[in-house]
């Protein structure tokens, strides 16, 4: 859905709204994606991303990114900088993920303590950005809303029990999509809300035997 | 947003509001934001664009691979000397954001980054002549929008996916009708500025020198700009295009679908290819953007 700002903006650090703060939008979801701001960093641009990249800041953007600096922040510019301030350990690859690949395709692995997250996503116009996969696991996630994903061992009951406890914590959702690899094998619940998902919800959610893991992503600007 | 300019003008003159309020009153109840809210938004919005014109006519901000910078203060300094006035200044001011834009600078993307220059210029511009105040030029960005959003919803506003004409040309139609807006025009007015504005930017192909928002982005907002105030130029003054605006913007994105990849921002064709551009990128960018404030 397109909204009057995404018309009238962003409003972003050049020059690019694909490669620079779409560039940084993307890193912003990998970092909510983790949960926390990345110790170490591994970064596979594919493409685009690969070929001009330089000239559009968009390493720069992505550092910026995982270190939480929006789109608008001045700061990007010396983004190398003011990550290794904030204790980030990065490096870039530049790879050929085949003719199928999103032009803008980047593949992050983020590692901060015990946790390790791998997330592939593209950045596809505008300062829009899309993440496709999470440790192997196909999702749709733009980062527009307070997310939850979650992956069930589908059995009956689970889709309710998780909305019941989102309502129990007044979430109020925008969508949800379910994805099941096979009957009676593992369903992947991708739940957009209107409000920031609490984490007692989360924890109550966790306490269900049949969860397998759960990931809160929230927005991104 | 709105899937046609008809229906946003029918919707206004059937509720009998002004086209900016039906803009407005949409995003509102899309958004749950208050109509305050969202006009405060955009008065931000604004002062940013024009903090961006600010710096860019200083002629101090150079992008990191030096292909622009400094452009804007040039025309500025020695213009005019053909044009009037209000077009040499809307000219310098839509170079003068995309110099921001290409040093990294801090920019509004409307519709998109490379295509930044062209609504600032104008807004600013017709602001000044018109003498409209700020919330008048609130009201004329809502217009803009609305038209943008049109756009995005007929046909494109990516360079990638339908040429220069989807960025600059959307931009140049959005600034049409702003500054119809602003001057007063009808409804029908605005219709026909955003049709005889888009049917000048068809088929234009986007080939950026090096892949970088730069050369020929910067002279393509100027153009762009304007074509957009000559079309409002020509709508105030009751010139109309047998071909309304919705199926400009078609033709637009019919124009889009069918251009070769190498005309859609892939640097592999158009001026990018040229045997100039080519010794221009052998040029590696300095690492560094130069002079830019902040």
């Amino acid at each position: 859905m397109v909204s009057l700002f995404d018309i009238l903006g962003p409003t972003m650090v050049g020059p690019s709204s694909s490669h620079t703060a779409g560039a940084c939008r993307l890193a912003l979801l990998a970092r909510a994606i983790l949960g926390q701001t990345p110790e170490r960093a591994r970064i596979v641009l594919h493409g685009s991303f690969a070929a001009t990249g330089e000239g559009h800041g968009t390493e720069r953007a992505i550092v910026g990114g995982l270190i939480g600096l929006q789109p608008d922040d001045l700061r990007l510019r010396h983004a190398f900088a003011e990550g290794e301030a904030a204790g980030l350990e990065w490096e870039f690859e530049r790879t050929d993920l085949g003719e199928e690949a999103h032009p803008n395709t980047t593949i992050f692995e983020l590692t901060a303590g015990d946790e390790t997250v791998t997330v592939r996503g593209a950045s596809v116009g505008g300062g829009r950005v899309e993440v496709s996969d999470v440790d192997g696991f196909a999702v749709a996630l733009g980062g527009d809303y307070n997310t939850l994903v979650l992956m069930a061992h589908d059995e009956p009951g689970t889709i309710a029990a998780v909305t019941r406890t989102l309502s129990d914590h007044d979430v109020n959702l925008a969508t949800m999509r379910v994805d099941r690899t096979g009957r009676h094998k593992d369903a992947l619940m991708t739940i957009e809300a209107d409000q920031a998902i609490p984490e007692e919800a989360i924890e109550a959610i966790k306490s269900f035997p049949w969860l397998r893991w759960i990931r809160r992503v929230d927005r991104v600007s | 947003m709105h899937r046609s300019i008809q229906a946003l003008i029918t919707e206004a003159e059937e509720s009998g509001r002004r086209l900016p309020d039906v803009v407005l009153a949409f995003e509102c109840a899309e958004s749950g934001a208050d109509p305050e809210e969202v006009r405060a938004r955009i008065r931000k919005t604004l002062a940013v664009m024009e903090e961006a014109i600010e710096e860019g006519l200083k002629g101090e901000v150079f992008s990191p691979s030096g292909l622009t910078g400094g452009r804007a203060r040039r025309l500025w300094e020695n213009g005019p000397r053909i044009l009037g006035e209000r077009v040499t200044a809307t000219l310098a001011r839509a170079i003068a954001t995309l110099e921001v834009n290409a040093a990294m600078g801090l920019i509004v993307a409307a519709p998109t980054a490379g295509a930044a220059g062209v609504l600032p210029s104008i807004l600013v511009n017709a602001g000044e002549f018109l003498d409209a105040d700020e919330e008048a030029r609130v009201d004329a960005m809502l217009v803009a929008g609305g038209v943008g959003g049109v756009i995005a919803h007929r046909a494109s506003l990516s360079g990638a996916e339908g040429g220069c004409q989807a960025e600059t040309g959307t931009a140049a139609a959005m600034g049409a009708a702003a500054v119809t807006w602003l001057a007063g025009g009808s409804n029908e007015q605005i219709s026909n500025s955003v049709a005889l504005c888009l049917q000048g930017m068809l088929g234009l192909i986007c080939d950026p020198i090096g892949g970088l928002v730069e050369i020929p982005c910067i002279y393509r907002n100027a153009s762009a700009a304007m074509q957009a105030i000559a079309a409002a130029e020509m709508a105030l003054a009751g010139l109309d295009f047998p071909v309304p605006a919705d199926e400009v913007i078609d033709v637009m994105g019919e124009v889009g679908r069918k251009m070769p990849a190498a005309y859609r921002e892939t640097a592999m064709g158009g001026l990018a290819a040229t045997p100039a551009a080519r010794r221009l990128v052998q040029i590696r960018p300095t690492g560094e953007p130069r002079g830019i404030s902040g």
